[in-house]
């Protein structure tokens, strides 16, 4: 029986593929068996993400449709071999999603794989709900900002009444994931702190992912940054997945660097 | 941090201010979420037979439920023109 995780947030271009991408990479390392789905139906990108655009045949809605068979569509990764993609159909119908179609392609993944993540698109619409609706824990990605914020309250209330446990009577396991965090700013007082997210949200951290130009450069080069375990950002994701598997690890890159006494009366 | 950021006041960061608005709006948005889905519905309805009688508008009539212990309160709150 796999467990089933959604990436959401609500808001877009907070980093849910990059997160899906370097959380799918890093359960695969650490030797489960792991599918990662793309359910953004018109907007593929975590083939990209994952450099594996020019493997894709079949996608997610192929395999529902019934014209391609799961192994057909699955693709598995270059540098992990417990690692398999399934890839997001460029169609522009967006009802190509079914609630049946989603179930029965989950129900067959389930019988092989360690975990399934749901790369969730943007939004609250059905793309999303789709995404979400089947899931046992979610994962909700927030940058440090109030929009963003207001969208993860938004997301999780909808994880709470119209997922498949919310409406069996039991409820998804939520974890926070901050990404972008600028420790200087939120140490002047320019952004959100990790405590100020915390309490609002009141869902317990999974993990904060430092601002990080090592990010782009992972997605430029189609390289999880999880893999990039020189950069902060590859560090604090690899952190997320041993706490994820019930490690108790403390926080790292949530306070400033030390400054130089000069740097420090200068600014 | 610069030496003079030390004098400036930590009341007022903008984080602060975000802090505070999201939590307004948040609980705001919690609390909607709570509300049953035909409240909406609950509402029009009671506007238009109370329009029967007396010339009111949609944000003259406030529909809210809230619970207290074991019982569930519905509270209509009508203002009218004088």
């Amino acid at each position: 029986m796999a467990k089933i995780i959604v990436v959401t947030s609500g808001k877009g271009g907070v980093g849910k593929t990059t997160t899906s991408a370097a959380i799918s990479m890093g359960l695969a390392l650490s030797g489960k068996k792991t599918v990662v789905i793309d359910f953004d139906i018109g907007l593929r990108n975590l083939d990209l993400i994952m450099d594996c655009e020019r493997r894709v045949v079949f996608d997610f809605v192929n395999v529902i449709q019934g014209d391609a068979s799961l192994n057909q569509a699955l693709i598995k990764d270059k540098r992990c071999e417990k690692l398999f993609i399934l890839p997001a159909s460029q169609t522009r119908d967006k009802d190509a999603l079914t609630k049946e179609g989603v179930e029965k392609i989950l129900n067959e993944l389930s019988e092989t794989f360690d975990y399934i993540i749901c790369d969730s698109p943007a939004g609250i619409e059905h793309g999303a709900q789709m995404a979400l609706y089947f899931a046992d824990e979610a994962i909700v990605v927030t940058n440090p900002e109030v929009s963003s914020v207001r969208d993860s309250d938004r997301i999780l209330g909808i994880l709470q009444s119209k997922s498949r446990r919310a409406e069996q009577g039991s409820s998804v396991k939520e974890h926070l994931l901050i990404t972008r965090y600028d420790t200087a700013r939120a140490a002047k007082g320019e952004m959100l702190s990790v405590t100020d997210i915390v309490d609002i949200l009141a869902v317990p951290l999974l993990g904060v992912i430092p601002e990080s130009s090592s990010v782009l450069t992972a997605s430029n080069q189609g390289t999880p940054v999880i893999l990039d375990l020189k950069s902060n950002a590859g560090q604090a994701y690899a952190d997320a997945i041993r706490r994820f598997e019930g490690e108790d690890l403390e926080m790292r890159f949530i306070k400033p660097v030390k400054k130089g006494i000069l740097s420090r009366v200068f600014g | 941090m610069s030496i003079f950021d030390r004098f400036r006041v930590k009341e007022n960061t903008s984080a602060n201010i975000a802090r505070e608005r999201l939590q307004i709006v948040v609980a705001h948005q919690r609390n909607k979420d709570k509300q049953p889905s035909y409240l909406p519905q609950l509402q029009r309805e009671i506007l238009a037979v109370i329009k029967k009688f007396v010339d009111v508008d949609m944000d003259d009539v406030a529909v809210d439920i809230s619970q207290e212990n074991m019982t569930s309160i519905l509270e209509v709150n009508v203002t009218l023109p004088s």
